[in-house]
């Protein structure tokens, strides 16, 4: 069955159709692209399948379950995790901490529990250390837990926001360029961390991309958008042949 | 003498403003809003615990206790009522306004119930007063319990606010809120929990007040709450111990003003404070400088 399933999913701006009956099927533990020229629509897809976004048309099942027009958080339960293109870590704080964040819902303890530092108080946030420093050493950023998130260099902080998103236990992981702004070497590094957070976690994961290197190195199938449409989409090396993605890229 | 026992005074006027001044920057902090009615829910949690003690006959303690939940939950209720909302409004003025709105609301209600005339209050806290160099200094007992309080709320406020989860979600929902709601954290949850704890301060803060000045008019909470937001600034609003800091400053600058230069111009000179603070350092004593990349 598929992990993801979406189907006719349309959302207009004022007159601006920006994504168009877009439709996208990903089984699990595959690793999709998603590529376009700027302006396509496609981080606007990644706001509907989060929910920042309410879609006008359409509908999105993950895993089967419809979460179509759910809010953030509900689908965030269901198991839609996300990175930015502008990376968006919590800054100030330090760097263990953005991962707990992540893991807040998975570790419950009332508030009270918190003020009055109840037995239950010491032993919930030893779990979420050592979740949080487990996830930190997949990354190799657990030797950096006690700095803040904003003082890692720009590498490293790609890394802690995939981890910070791993941290929510998702079903489907949606990085959104990934690569931006990385030299080669960063990106090469980044390209075998995607990898091995797919085996490691068996993850699904649907990326977002400009550079064609990363693309076409570890998605096995992608679909190109245009104008808010599916241009192309199929297997990645038959689609960045064909003449029709060529153009809309190089406009020929 | 004179100097130490008005530096006392001064200590014990700016723990209170401390206390209120936390509430005013925890909210700004999480839920990047002023709530001008944050003076007036002080006022609200006096009358409730003067009304329960003369009125009902409570102990001063259960009173005490039945303004700290009184005030928490009207805290949220006026979050819920008046502020949600409007959080998703294109411009923050709209809630600034809401807020003056309900400061007044409160103030209207609190004559309508109450009525104009000042209330004497009741002493709640009875702690013997400490003499120091054979008699010279007085320090009153209350201005202990006021210092003993104020502190105990800051270190509990830091603590809970850097090491527990809840505290963790606020620090996240305050840097950037739409990313902590991605991450799964619950924002109207969290920003509820703020008002509640800094309503709930409110009400302590209320005692305190009546306790060392104690009259009680509807529009008692008004002008604290103002000198509060303004050791909020000029501490660095939206910073715990810069609340606390410029809580305690503020108090001992007002108290110096009354007693050296003019009680007439003490408060002109507090709001003065605040506009050189905000000439020379616009951010405040503990406030971060932002600097945008370009």
């Amino acid at each position: 069955m598929a992990m993801l399933e979406v189907n006719h999913l349309s959302i207009q701006f004022g007159g601006l159709r920006a994504v168009d009956s877009f439709h996208v099927n990903i089984e699990k533990g595959e690793l999709y692209g998603l590529i376009g020229p700027n302006g396509a629509g496609k981080t606007t897809i990644f706001n509907l399948l989060t929910g920042v976004y309410k879609p006008n048309e359409g509908i999105i099942k993950l895993d089967g379950q419809d979460i179509t027009g759910k809010s953030t958080i509900e689908i965030n339960k269901a198991g839609i995790a996300r990175t930015f293109q502008n990376i968006r870590l919590f800054k100030d704080m330090p760097v263990l901490d953005n991962v707990k964040v992540g893991l807040h819902n998975h570790h419950p303890y009332s508030t009270l529990t918190g003020i009055l530092r109840l037995p239950k108080y010491f032993k919930v946030e030893k779990e979420m250390n050592e979740r949080a420093m487990e996830i930190l050493k997949v990354f190799d950023l657990d030797k950096e837990a006690d700095q803040l998130a904003g003082n890692l260099p720009y590498g490293k902080q790609r890394k802690l926001e995939i981890a910070r998103a791993l941290a929510t236990d998702p079903k489907l992981l949606l990085l959104d360029e990934p690569a931006a702004g990385m030299n080669p070497n960063e990106t090469q590094e980044l390209m075998d961390t995607i990898r091995f957070v797919r085996e490691h976690f068996h993850m699904t994961i649907l990326l977002i991309e400009h550079d064609m290197k990363l693309v076409g190195g570890i998605c096995e199938r992608l679909t190109v958008l245009n104008f808010g449409q599916v241009l192309a989409e199929g297997e990645t090396s038959a689609v960045l042949k064909d003449p029709a993605v060529i153009t809309a890229y190089l406009g020929e | 003498m004179s100097f130490l026992s008005y530096l006392k005074d001064g200590i014990n006027l700016g723990s209170i403003y401390a206390i209120i001044a936390l509430g005013y920057t925890m909210v700004y902090g999480i839920a990047k809003m002023l709530n001008f009615a944050h003076g007036d829910v002080i006022m609200v949690g006096a009358f409730v615990i003067l009304t329960a003690i003369t009125g009902a006959g409570m102990s001063p303690v259960l009173a005490v206790l039945l303004s700290i939940v009184f005030c928490t939950v009207l805290g949220v209720v006026i979050e819920k009522v008046a502020y949600r909302p409007l959080r998703k409004a294109s411009s923050n003025l709209a809630v600034l306004i809401t807020a003056i709105g309900v400061s007044y609301l409160l103030q209207n209600l609190a004559l309508l119930v109450f009525g104009a005339d000042a209330k004497s209050f009741v002493s709640v806290i009875n702690v013997p007063d400490l003499n120091l160099f054979g008699g010279e200094l007085v320090i009153k007992g209350i201005t202990i319990v006021t210092v003993v309080t104020c502190i105990i709320i800051m270190v509990g406020l830091t603590f809970f606010v850097q090491k527990t989860k809840p505290g963790r979600a606020m620090q996240a929902v305050s840097e950037d809120r739409d990313a902590a709601q991605l991450m799964g954290v619950n924002v109207n949850g969290t920003i509820s929990l703020t008002f509640a704890i800094g309503s709930g301060l409110a009400a302590i803060a209320g005692l305190l007040l009546c306790s060392v000045y104690p009259t009680l008019t509807p529009y008692t909470g008004a002008m604290p709450g103002i000198k509060a937001f303004v050791a909020a600034v000029f501490g660095g609003i939206g910073s715990i111990p810069g609340a606390m800091v410029g809580g305690i400053l503020l108090g001992i600058i007002e108290i110096f003003g009354k007693a050296y230069i003019s009680s007439q111009v003490a408060d002109a000179i507090v709001f003065g404070v605040l506009i050189i603070v905000l000439l020379v350092k616009p951010t405040g004593l503990f406030g971060k400088n932002i600097q945008e990349k370009v």
